[in-house]
């Protein structure tokens, strides 16, 4: 039979981002599949050798902006097992709040593109609707919409008045009204599931044995999440991973939502349970010299420059006090990271790994950064072979690619 | 600190093999440059959360036996080495020959240390 | 006079094609959430669509590097004019914080022209909804419609 190869990307109306797919294609099933990547790649690994380690911060939320959150985290996690500096209380808590806001910032836009790609447009105007909620909360404690640079090695940058948590609560009931609102759609609907249900299915064992992460993994029934670790304050918040069987499309859509769902949860719990105290704690390595810390700062002004009750046609109470407050960054840095580390969070694509060496200078000496779309590309290429070519555009977002983490 | 275990380079496939066998999963390598002395590779594995980190040390110019026919998983990142590092991987499943990223405008193994040094000279 | 009328259309409304080069996705989502009910940038006219060749202003986020720019140039080249060209966030004004990474060749104007800088880290959606309507003005310079 005839074979004809069609590119996919790098420039296509599904992906937002450059990936390249080179399709081999017989009649309309696809018998191949091989990626070209590289068109994101900006080599920031090697960054490290030219930013002091309190600067990688700011390079590695940029890894990808989406949950540049968890990358700070995961990162800071490693200096600080370095460096031995035991971060105080309220700053896990923090670190956690911020980390799960993320991952449903993450979740609904996903869930957007994902109805976009099989051509639900209102619903992904709806779940971005929502999602605008979590980027006030967002906006309103950190004082940017995306890279939320609230992270530093020894705690968090930001603190959170009672006022604020109250805030932050009112918006949770209200989104996950709006959300549980969507759910008979994009889960039940004849026509999602259609396009959805045994689409791209990933066994059981094949998810394991090609090093599938995040919702990839758990769609095909492990019950494996990088929070069973107990990173940030989840050793004292407790988790459960959410789990579906069916390892198609519509179980990692399935898994993805229920995640955000239980995002909330845990938000909501750890507000309630957040301790009084520090937010972040003096950093003291082996060597005495001083690293100078760059403390950002007040940018809390910046929500006053426009009028969002214009904005929300549904409008809770305005956030109480526009002023963020500054967490305790009276902390001093002192010493260098000398030793190495592994360090893994989950991020809203699946598990996240650091691999950090410094050698007692200012600078590290390596950064390896293990992403989570880097470990479900594997898979990909193993189920696209034998779909149909209309399911493709559905099938690589099913995996939520990130392609600025994968290639850095 | 990180715990270790020291690998050889003859080892490399049959300890993959072993971990495939035994339910590990992949999770990643790390090449790390440690100058005059070649080459560092890690190999981390991963079963039920608990983490086991193997390490492989080199010289430079040395060609590893690619894991990739045990571990399919492993074809990116022995590409990714290669690219950044140039450290040759004999039978990868799938061979982007050091282009994975880079293109041939691009200096070569730009990860190494020897050829940084020779940049600011 | 069907030719003014056109040119009327062009400036009212404007369609848009994004592409990502080296982007961390923080600039593009919020391009994405221009479109999303919040800005909602239809209101003014502007749309979104895939397809370079259809579109009068092309929106690039992130900095470019050496494997992309070819694909910039091209997609730039398959436009129609009169075209603009807006540089999303201080990445692809600039390079950003990566502009010392090894594989970055800088901003976009390193490769193409650029009439619009939109700054920011991510650039906010109103700042790149400015920014399209002050490539407008570029737009209709191009179409000798300056009074």
């Amino acid at each position: 039979m005839a074979r004809t190869i069609l590119p996919f990307g790098p420039q296509h109306p599904v992906l937002p981002e450059p990936l390249h797919l080179k399709l081999t294609i017989e009649d309309e099933i696809v018998v191949e599949a091989l990626p070209t990547l590289g068109y994101v790649h900006r080599g920031l690994e090697k960054l490290c050798e030219v930013r002091d380690f309190n600067q990688m911060v700011q390079i590695v939320e940029r890894v990808c902006g989406i949950c540049s959150c968890l990358h700070a985290l995961c990162y800071c996690e490693g200096i600080e097992q370095i460096m031995g500096v035991e971060v105080p209380r309220r700053a896990k808590y923090l670190r956690t709040i911020w980390g799960e806001l993320h991952r449903v910032h993450s979740h609904l836009l996903w869930l957007g593109l994902f109805a976009d790609a099989f051509g639900f447009e209102s619903l992904f105007m709806q779940f971005w609707r929502v999602r605008e909620r979590i980027m006030d909360i967002m906006e309103a404690t950190c004082g940017n919409r995306v890279v939320v640079s609230v992270n530093v090695v020894g705690g968090v940058r930001r603190d959170l008045s009672p006022e604020q948590c109250q805030w932050i609560e009112q918006q949770l009931i209200i989104s996950e009204k709006e959300i549980r609102q969507l759910q008979t759609t994009i889960l039940n609907d004849y026509t999602v599931k259609k396009r959805c249900c045994g689409k791209g299915v990933l066994t059981k064992e094949q998810a394991y044995q090609l090093g599938a992460v995040g919702p990839m993994l758990r769609g095909s029934g492990w019950a494996q999440d990088a929070r069973q670790t107990g990173y940030a304050a989840f050793g004292e918040l407790g988790f459960e991973p959410i789990v579906e069987y069916d390892g198609d499309s519509y179980a990692r859509c399935a898994v993805r939502f229920r995640e955000t769902l239980q995002s909330f949860d845990i938000v909501r719990l750890a507000i309630a349970r957040m301790p009084a105290g520090e937010t972040a704690a003096n950093v003291e390595g082996a060597n005495e010299d001083d690293t100078p810390r760059i403390i950002s700062g007040n940018r809390g002004g910046i929500m006053q420059s426009y009028n969002r009750d214009k904005h929300h046609s549904i409008t809770a109470a305005p956030p109480p006090d526009l002023d963020i407050p500054a967490g305790s960054l009276a902390a001093k840095v002192k010493g260098k990271p000398d030793g190495e580390a592994v360090t893994r969070v989950e991020q809203p694509r699946g598990e996240l790994m650091y691999y950090l060496k410094g050698v007692g200078s200012k600078n590290m000496d390596r950064v390896r950064i293990r992403t989570p779309t880097f470990a479900n590309i594997p898979p990909l290429l193993a189920i696209l072979p034998g779909c149909e070519l209309a399911d493709v555009p559905v099938i690589v977002l099913s995996i939520d690619p990130c392609i600025s983490c994968t290639e850095r | 600190m990180l715990e270790t275990i020291p690998l050889s380079l003859d080892e490399v496939v049959a300890v993959a093999k072993e971990h495939f066998d035994g339910g590990w999963r992949l999770v990643t390598m790390t090449a790390v440059d440690v100058g005059e002395a070649g080459f560092e590779i890690f190999y981390h594995y991963d079963k039920d959360l608990v983490m086991k980190h193997y390490r492989l040390s080199i010289p430079k110019e040395t060609v590893v036996p690619s894991i990739s026919p045990v571990y399919f998983a492993a074809l990116l990142v022995e590409n990714e080495s290669r690219d950044q590092f140039g450290i040759c991987f004999s039978d990868i499943v799938l061979d982007f020959g050091g282009h994975l990223y880079l293109e041939a405008e691009v200096r070569a193994m730009p990860f190494c240390k020897v050829s940084v040094a020779q940049k600011q000279s | 006079m069907l030719g003014n009328l056109i040119n009327q259309g062009r400036i009212k409304s404007p369609w848009v094609v994004h592409f990502d080069c080296g982007s961390c996705n923080g600039c593009d989502i919020e391009v994405l959430a221009c479109l999303t009910p919040i800005y909602d940038i239809e209101r003014f006219g502007i749309l979104n669509i895939g397809n370079p060749k259809h579109a009068d202003v092309l929106l690039v986020t992130g900095t470019v590097n050496h494997r992309n720019k070819h694909v910039l140039k091209n997609i730039y080249d398959q436009m129609p004019g009169p075209k603009a060209v807006i540089a999303i966030g201080a990445c692809g004004c600039s390079g950003g914080v990566f502009r010392e990474a090894y594989n970055v060749v800088g901003g976009v104007d390193k490769v193409i022209p650029v009439d619009v800088y939109v700054p920011g880290c991510p650039a906010r959606p109103e700042a790149i909804i400015d920014g399209v309507v002050a490539a407008l003005e570029k737009v209709k310079t191009l179409l000798g419609m300056t009074a």
